[in-house]
């Protein structure tokens, strides 16, 4: 699995969301899953799948797919 | 004893309200408050689609002042659930944000006051309530038909001073949202914060997004409260670390946090000169009823305190005799003046009277220590707590049942756990169970079981299943 698939992989997962809305849209609370329970749950999904542990402004930067990739840049994780 | 919604012109100017782009002054909201209440008539039921708003909160207030009986919804419900509410209980008016777009010919706007409408039926529908009563909340989740709590004007009264007194407020206090105000505990907050001419900070953004601890800072805000879910995302934020110059109480209520997390708090605040109150409450005690002291929170950790000024406790046994010594279990009873006056599930129950007389079965088993402190060990009854909300299990066993599945339901808190013997529905049977209940889907767990386990004479044995 690409860094790519498993980062997409957290999201489908975590949200219940389809691969096609896998884009700049998709933000913290545009869709129902993502409230603060599920935001939690992909913070841990994607603390295990690339065995990192992300800092408190992070967590709460962590608005978006897209802002997300910039984040996981800083941990040396390249999406 | 001073109402909060009654005495609120003694504050004239100070501010009551400020969210993220606005802050009013309590002489400001009661001008807000008389052009809402030209519009209504006392004795009539109100819909409330609550947010954490100015617009919200002076709607709520405003009907309190003028006798109309509010019923508390979240703005976020099930459509289908919503108008089942509707057709069920005839409310004579809905304040709701002019967003929500389900209404018809059958509602007229005649007010409104920010981003909230004031709707009024076209057809006239009278009600009877019982004079005492004041306010309706739901409780029990959103399982289909809600059972409503029917809370009188001295329950509100009574319960906001209790509290006040618990957790010392005064006017230097300053709260900042983060729980719905159509849910009890959040309710109270605001109820016992404006019995005291605080600020109160109005928002909806949750702990986990920035605007929020800017609005903390912006606001300054000195306390704010949490269900267990809130602690666990705030320990993992790393509570102990962040920066929050400001803060000097937080509450915890809405389920029973984990002994390691409480002592973790005690510390973590101890440490910083915050105050970390415990407190145990239930929707039918109006909001709350027992709260462990700041200063004990180490030392009883674990425990859900004293009850609230003018309230007391008893245990009772299986036989309903009263347990007089310590350490031994039983069914925690609370009497007191916030003990609502009872349920109502029909339009007929609104003129009934008060059904408890100031007694509650709290359904939950508990023990005293020597020292005459409470501790919650278990439950009598088949409920869980789910980030703080009460889900019966037999309720999500009849809501499945009526959309078709068959399944049996366990559970721990912040678990649901459905066995099912359709194999091929599980994934169906989450997201249904998750929209109709308004729960996040990580909560639960559906499983594939080939035959329910059951006993001779074919009861279930739950305790057969498996939570892990």
């Amino acid at each position: 699995m690409t860094n790519r698939e498993k980062y997409d992989q957290v999201f489908i997962d975590s949200f219940s969301v389809t691969k096609d809305q896998l884009n700049e849209g998709l933000v913290y609370q545009s869709v129902q899953q993502w409230d603060s329970i599920g935001h939690m749950g992909m913070v841990a999904a994607l603390e295990e799948s690339f065995d990192i542990m992300l800092e408190t402004d992070d967590i709460i930067d962590f608005g978006s797919y897209t802002k997300g990739i910039e984040i996981l840049s800083k941990y040396e994780v390249v999406i | 004893m001073k109402s909060f919604f009654n005495d609120l012109e003694c504050f004239s100017n100070s501010i009551v309200f400020s969210t993220k782009s606005e802050q009013i002054t309590y002489e400001h909201l009661l001008k807000d408050i008389q052009e809402f209440s030209i519009h209504v008539k006392s004795r009539k039921l109100a819909f409330l689609l609550c947010e954490n708003s100015i617009e919200c909160v002076l709607g709520y207030l405003a009907c309190l002042r003028a006798g109309v009986v509010p019923l508390l919804i979240g703005s976020s419900i099930d459509e289908e659930l919503l108008l089942n509410l509707i057709v069920t209980y005839h409310p004579n008016f809905i304040w709701a944000s002019r967003n929500s777009d389900l209404f018809n010919e059958k509602w007229k706007m005649i007010h409104s006051n920010r981003s909230y409408q004031l709707l009024e039926r076209t057809d006239q529908f009278e009600h009877s309530f019982h004079p005492d009563l004041a306010l309706l909340l739901m409780t029990s989740g959103s399982t289909g038909s809600p059972i409503l709590v029917r809370i009188s004007y001295k329950n509100l009264i009574e319960n906001a001073n209790s509290i006040s007194q618990s957790l010392g407020i005064s006017q230097h206090d300053i709260p900042i949202t983060t729980l719905p105000m159509n849910y009890t505990y959040g309710l109270s907050i605001i109820n016992s914060h404006l019995l005291h001419g605080c600020q109160i900070v109005l928002t909806e953004e949750s702990i986990l997004s920035k605007n929020f601890w800017d609005l903390i800072n912006a606001k300054r805000a000195t306390t704010f409260s949490g269900v267990p879910y809130t602690f666990q995302m705030l320990r993992r934020l790393g509570f102990e670390k962040m920066h929050l110059p400001n803060i000097s109480k937080i509450t915890q209520a809405g389920g029973k946090l984990d002994l390691s997390m409480v002592k973790y708090f005690a510390e973590a605040c101890a440490d910083r000169g915050i105050q970390f109150f415990v407190m145990y409450g239930q929707t039918e005690a109006t909001a709350r009823m027992s709260c462990l002291p700041a200063k004990d929170a180490l030392r009883k950790a674990g425990s859900i305190g004293v009850p609230i000024s003018n309230g007391s406790f008893y245990l009772l046994d299986n036989v309903e005799n009263v347990i007089s010594v310590s350490d031994e279990v039983g069914e925690l009873y609370y009497k007191g003046p916030n003990v609502s006056m009872g349920y109502a599930n029909a339009l007929s129950d609104f003129s009934k009277g008060d059904e408890n007389e100031g007694v509650l079965a709290t359904g939950d088993l508990a023990k005293m220590d020597e020292d005459g402190y409470y501790y919650i060990v278990g439950r009598k009854k088949r409920f869980i707590k789910v980030f703080g909300n009460r889900i019966s299990l037999d309720e999500v066993e009849n809501l499945c049942f009526k959309n078709g599945y068959y399944c049996i339901c366990i559970g721990i808190d912040d678990k649901l756990i459905i066995y099912t013997t359709q194999e091929n529905l599980l994934k169906e049977l989450k997201d249904t169970v998750s929209t109709k209940i308004g729960i996040h889907h990580s909560a639960i767990s559906v499983r594939y079981i080939s035959d329910f386990p059951r006993n001779d004479s074919g009861k279930i044995l739950y305790s057969n299943l498996q939570v892990d």
